[in-house]
């Protein structure tokens, strides 16, 4: 795709498709080790779904990659920039390059959803207030919010609502890369269905790579293109969904054979 | 064939002469052709902005603009590709597209999709309506307040009541750990602060009374103003930012995290269990830390005494030993525990009312502060008047 919009081209890069690599991570709290050795890739264009059981460390993992979290130990590259010793500029460069999407949201109570909308637009660009509106207007309407919701106040608005206005924020600077905070977690099965579908769709047109952290099976079974498994302080596996079915591991083998699995399969048509 | 450029100030954004958009058009055929080139993306959005308004139509009732040359195309600039269409088209002239691949024709099918204009801020109500509304809105939330607040007090003191009544009932690892942290912990503060006071109103004293030469009067003037006033009002305006504050927050993010609810579904009165608790060890500590209060001011003024105006301790004891101070020590004490009601009631009134936001309870916590210091001054001032009337 030589019109395809983001990287950088950074010569010193080994795999111009990699948009995030992690190498020999290491975190730890305490005497309490949550990685120790961790690998882990995001191809261009993919949806990767990351899953783990509670306490594995998939929400240190991302707050590490987004630079939340300073790790203890290992190298982390976005877009082939290695994440640590970035000055501040280049940090606040970075951070335009990608999207967040909270759990539950995180939007901003004191501001209308559209102004929820604007905020990273107006710290990155200077941008006509005529233009600022209207793109407001057309990224709510890109995931799927009614136009009257724009002027909402975000607990005004439901919780599926709430997470595509965070969505939408994510996507205020039409970042190549977003990273996604159990997005469906806590909707409702019809709501959580129309939010993995959207996901699908924006990132066929927009060209997004998605960084999923999930515990929802037909999330994993419908969106994600490949899944990693988080256990015993690394990635333990990464592959299709039908990799990690054949995969032989307790904790992959209860996840993936579990009677919720199970369903979720079939339903999926498996 | 003309070139629709950005003005030179937008021109500086652009590092690379690659990257700068632009729009080629040749207006020679029967069609109007405009052929894009460089970034459509939203780093450009103000010269692409320019360029689109500086695209004035020719006679050709048909327009092609032409993707095939762009270098990168995001939302922003396929929103503006779309402004520039329905700007034509405003104009009476049919516009098509040509694509250079998929990607180009799904983002622009996407950005037409969501073509919904939507509103930024909530429709404000014209000026005079919205006072009128903010009225009519404060006065009832003053009312239902004031019921609540009372309905509240009824509930505290029926389960004291039956606390008393009952005294196995009573929990008393949350009473000792609240006098703790209301008391003891409190000390250090209520004590520095007393001391520091004591000594200010001695040395401010001094200088005035010194003119009269009748400087062992500050003796006086010291043991009463701490005795009766500052002691007990210092210690309640401490303790009621410190942990009048504290109730509205814990209790306010237990009301938050349904863990209230989940005590009323278990069937333990949050009251018994959350504000009983906070008031009996309230209103046995505050006197304490009153009468602490009060040794450190009378410490701190009879230190500045000493060391400022050579009146020795013993002549300060004696001073202080021919006023009838017993009376100002009780005044003080009785107040406290009024004091010590005021500020308990409303920090947990307020931590329970809170609405389940992170902002209410902040708003909570903040009034419960405000109207606590508040109240324990009005109080005051009865206090004072009641006093003085029956000669005390």
């Amino acid at each position: 795709m030589p019109e395809d919009k983001s990287l950088k081209s950074n010569e010193n890069a080994p795999d111009d498709d990699l948009v995030v690599s992690v190498r020999g991570l290491r975190n730890q709290f305490g005497s309490l080790v949550v990685h120790d050795g961790l690998d882990l890739d995001l191809r261009r264009g993919e949806i990767l779904g990351v899953v783990g059981g509670s306490g594995t460390g998939k929400s240190v993992l991302l707050h590490s990659i987004i630079g939340l979290h300073k790790p203890n130990a290992g190298k982390i590259k976005v877009f082939g920039r290695d994440q640590a010793g970035l000055s501040r500029q280049e940090m606040k460069e970075a951070r335009g390059e990608w999207g967040v999407l909270f759990q539950e949201g995180a939007l901003f109570s004191s501001l209308t959803v559209a102004q929820n909308v604007q905020v990273p637009l107006r710290e990155y660009f200077d941008l006509s207030p005529r233009l600022m509106k209207e793109i407001a207007a057309y990224k709510i309407a890109m995931v799927g919010l009614a136009a009257h919701a724009g002027p909402k106040y975000p607990s005004e608005i439901s919780g599926g609502m709430k997470r595509r206005a965070g969505l939408a924020r994510a996507l205020a600077l039409d970042p190549d890369l977003v990273f996604l905070d159990e997005p469906t977690a806590g909707l409702d099965p019809i709501g959580a269905a129309a939010f993995d579908e959207m996901i699908l769709s924006l990132r066929d047109t927009l060209g997004l790579t998605v960084f999923l952290v999930t515990h929802d099976l037909d999330t994993l079974f419908t969106s994600c293109d490949r899944i990693a498994v988080l256990a015993e302080k690394k990635v333990i596996v990464t592959g299709t969904v039908d990799e990690l079915l054949a995969y032989d591991h307790p904790w992959v083998k209860d996840y993936f054979h579990g009677p919720r699995s199970r369903a979720a399969q079939k339903a999926r048509g498996r | 064939m003309d070139r629709v450029a950005p003005s030179a100030e937008n021109q500086d954004h652009d590092r690379l002469s690659a990257d700068r958009p632009g729009l080629d058009l040749d207006g020679r055929g029967d069609v109007l052709r405009l052929v894009a080139c460089g970034r459509w993306v939203i780093a450009q959005a103000n010269a692409l902005e320019e360029i689109v308004a500086g695209v004035k139509p020719m006679t050709q009732s048909k327009a092609e603009i032409d993707l095939t040359a762009l270098t990168g195309l995001d939302t922003v600039g396929a929103w503006l590709l779309y402004r520039l269409q329905t700007q034509l088209e405003k104009d009476e002239i049919t516009v098509d597209f040509r694509f250079r691949d998929e990607r180009q024709k799904r983002i622009l099918a996407q950005i037409i999709k969501s073509n919904v204009a939507c509103d930024i801020e909530p429709p404000e109500e014209p000026g005079l309506l919205k006072l009128i509304e903010e009225i009519g809105l404060a006065t009832v939330s003053l009312v239902t307040n004031f019921g609540a607040l009372l309905s509240f007090l009824g509930n505290v003191f029926a389960r004291i009541l039956d606390s008393i009544l009952n005294p196995s009932r009573i929990r008393l690892n949350p009473l000792v750990h609240q006098m703790e942290v209301v008391g003891l912990r409190s000390l250090p503060i209520v004590g520095l602060i007393s001391f520091l006071i004591g000594a200010v109103i001695v040395n401010q004293g001094a200088v005035q009374l010194r003119q009269f030469g009748a400087e062992i009067l500050v003796v006086d003037m010291v043991s009463i103003g701490v005795l009766r006033e500052l002691g007990v009002l210092l210690t309640s305006i401490i303790v009621a930012g410190r942990s009048g504050s504290a109730f509205a927050a814990q209790i306010g993010s237990m009301v938050m995290r349904e863990e209230v609810a989940a005590l009323k579904t278990l069937g333990i009165s949050p009251i018994d269990v959350l504000v009983l608790p906070r008031f009996v060890a309230m209103a046995l500590v505050l006197p304490l830390l009153t009468f602490f209060a009060d040794v450190m001011g009378l410490l701190g003024g009879g230190l500045m005494a000493w060391v400022t105006l050579d009146i020795a301790p013993f002549q300060f004891l004696n001073r202080m030993g021919d006023l009838s101070l017993l009376s100002e020590l009780y005044i003080g004490l009785i107040k406290s525990v009024f004091f010590a009601g005021v500020i308990s009631i409303s920090g947990c009134f307020q931590g329970l009312s809170a609405k389940g936001t992170a902002e209410s309870l902040g708003q909570n916590t903040t009034t419960a502060v405000v109207e606590s210091i508040f109240l324990v001054i009005v109080l005051d001032a009865f206090f004072a008047i009641f006093f003085t009337t029956i000669g005390w």
